[in-house]
């Protein structure tokens, strides 16, 4: 009888099937469906994902192996235009690297950065925002005089995860203020559970959905600012270079005429960031009508 | 009110002294700049001699202690490579970065207002649509590379516009200005342009969503009601009102622009205080990079302190809190 019965999938993954099913049936699903922008992101983020991590699948050359290199092959352009070769979609740069190769290696990078310089900035202005709201009191005077004086530099004078923190610290702190008064904050209490369980296991779930919609378009603004920092000669290192490395490697020869090199990786990152913008403008709507 | 602006001067004059000693440390660990006032060959013993004239034999603390009393009394050092006080070359240079910040800030106004205003009034036409994206489109690029897009196409492949440098520049008050001449403005346009792009996207999602917000309220309905025209109600009662946001977000803006402006006078090889940073992190001119630093910390403190003071002047509910 029981060898009849259809074998009941394993614990973990029916809850994530049934998370998952949630998840369709939600309000954000049906909104999603119904949003040309909010899909448009997503497969523009689904798509650069795939790309990232599929990332020497998708090349024939690795750009960083001198061994692959030839210059012969360097200029050529895209492969529409005369004189360009089918094996270069996107032309070939100086040093006969392929440009198509550069942006799928170089967005590694970019990305890398933007996710963790975001993880970093959420890690510090979430912790801090936190302990503002719940404690208060001079703590938090303290927290917010230095979010204010942060604030009054401007972003280039200091490095990207320094700047970032606090918006987090200041949402945070804002929905903290709020969520404590509640009453299962009140019961958690009551019940004697330490001021750090509470924070933990109650506040901060509740205080997510904000962090998340800054965090989905900081990402985006990250890679924009690293870009920024790399096309200035102080980004990450010149051996592996990010797609702000590339825009400015091109910009050496741009006036030859070999506009290939630094457009094609310049476009790369609008539309990233486009797509992570849209997305995120998209969830900023749904999940948070205060922040509109 | 008074007390509010006295706290607010208060916290200015501690930013600024953060300032300084984030500057200083920041210095003091990247670099001896010994080595950019020394020959190549120079011996050990004159390298001791340019540490002690320097200064750099002595402990960090009395170091620190003689930049800062060096600033107060308004001696910013000398540039290695210029040999001239460093201040002073600050000074030569920041017309051509004010005359591109303030064009730019004027083209992104001029083009913004417009299209927020009617981006908000009418939020649900394809017209509104579009604009938002393009929008969205102008936050998502890289400000630098557009730059770059532009000279290709305007320099290099249509010749409309010079692709780098500044043109001819007349002295007006003391400062060499250069849009006076059509030659000189020529010259302005591009970089003027690459710089507004961004602040123009972002001020025209602002200006639309202040619009939204504005033309809820009920005196725009009572207006309405009255029957004042479209084009009165809009801009009158709507946008007025509209723009007294807009008033902290310009103090903020014009520290971005400044920031961007590092990066558009480096493509156009533009000569102000911006490629200036650039070029003396390349050589190493400390002194150049310390007064910048501070210039800019300072630009920027005092301007959002005018506009808190704006803002309190201009919106009444302020004064009561």
């Amino acid at each position: 009888m029981a060898a009849n019965m259809p074998a009941a999938p394993p614990a973990p993954q029916r809850s994530l099937q049934r998370s998952w099913q949630r998840f369709l049936a939600s309000e954000l699903a049906h909104n999603w469906r119904r949003s040309a922008s909010a899909i448009a992101g997503s497969i523009i983020i689904l798509g650069f994902v795939v790309m990232v991590t599929a990332g020497p699948y998708l090349t024939a050359q690795n750009p960083y192996d001198v061994r692959q290199l030839d210059i012969m092959e360097a200029f050529k352009p895209p492969m529409w235009l005369e004189g360009g070769a089918f094996q270069y979609i996107l032309g070939t740069d100086q040093q006969g690297r392929d440009v198509w190769a550069s942006i799928v290696y170089g967005s590694r990078i970019s990305l890398f950065i933007g996710l963790a310089a975001m993880l970093g900035s959420v890690l510090i202005g979430a912790t801090l925002g936190l302990v503002a709201g719940f404690y208060g009191g001079r703590l938090d005077a303290v927290i917010m005089r230095i979010a204010d004086i942060q604030l009054s530099f401007p972003s280039v004078l200091i490095a990207l995860v320094s700047v970032g923190w606090v918006v987090y610290a200041r949402t945070v702190r804002g929905a903290t203020l709020r969520e404590k008064n509640r009453e299962y904050v009140q019961a958690a209490r009551v019940s004697g559970l330490p001021n750090h369980k509470i924070i933990l296991k109650h506040v901060l779930p509740n205080v997510l959905t904000p962090l998340i919609v800054i965090a989905t378009i900081q990402v985006g603004t990250f890679i924009l600012i690293e870009a920024s920092l790399s096309f200035l000669g102080v980004g990450v290192p010149i051996t592996q270079p990010s797609l702000g490395l590339l825009i400015k490697n091109g910009f050496d020869v741009l006036f030859s005429g070999l506009w290939w090199i630094s457009v094609f990786p310049g476009l790369f990152i609008m539309l990233v960031v486009f797509g992570i913008n849209l997305l995120g403008d998209f969830l900023r709507d749904e999940l948070n009508p205060r922040l509109k | 009110m008074f007390g509010h602006l006295i706290k607010r001067f208060i916290q200015m004059i501690f930013v600024l002294w953060i300032v300084s000693v984030l500057v200083f440390v920041m210095m003091s660990f990247t670099g001896d700049p010994t080595f950019m006032m020394v020959p190549l060959d120079a011996t050990d013993e004159q390298i001791e001699q340019a540490r002690r004239i320097l200064g750099l034999d002595q402990s960090h603390l009395v170091q620190y202690w003689r930049f800062l009393t060096n600033l107060l009394q308004g001696d910013f050092g000398r540039s290695f490579v210029f040999r001239q006080p460093a201040l002073q070359l600050i000074m030569e240079r920041l017309p051509a970065t004010l005359e591109i910040v303030f064009l730019a800030m004027i083209m992104a106004l001029v083009v913004a207002i417009p299209l927020g205003v009617y981006a908000g009034a009418y939020p649900q036409r394809a017209g509104s649509r579009a604009l938002m994206a393009g929008s969205l489109i102008g936050i998502s690029l890289p400000g630098f590379w557009l730059g770059m897009v532009l000279i290709f196409i305007f320099a290099v492949k249509l010749q409309m516009f010079p692709s780098s440098g500044r043109g001819p520049t007349e002295m007006i008050w003391g400062m060499r200005l250069s849009f006076l001449s059509w030659e000189g403005f020529r010259h302005l346009i591009l970089p003027a342009v690459t710089l507004s792009v961004g602040t123009l996207a972002i001020l025209m999602s602002i200006i639309r969503a202040e619009m939204m917000e504005v033309l809820r309220q009920d005196y725009i309905k009572f207006a309405r009601a009255k029957g004042a025209a479209n084009r009165f109600v809009l801009f009158k009662h709507g946008l007025k009102n509209a723009l007294i946001p807009l008033i902290t977000v310009f103090g903020l803006m014009l520290g971005d622009l400044i920031a961007f402006a590092t990066l558009t006078e480096t493509i156009f090889a533009w000569p102000g205080i911006g490629k200036l940073l650039v070029d003396s992190i390349y050589r190493g001119d400390r002194p150049v990079i310390v007064v910048y630093l501070m210039f800019v910390a300072f630009l920027f403190v005092v301007v959002n302190f005018l506009v808190d003071v704006a803002y309190a002047l201009i919106d009444p509910r302020i004064k009561v809190s």
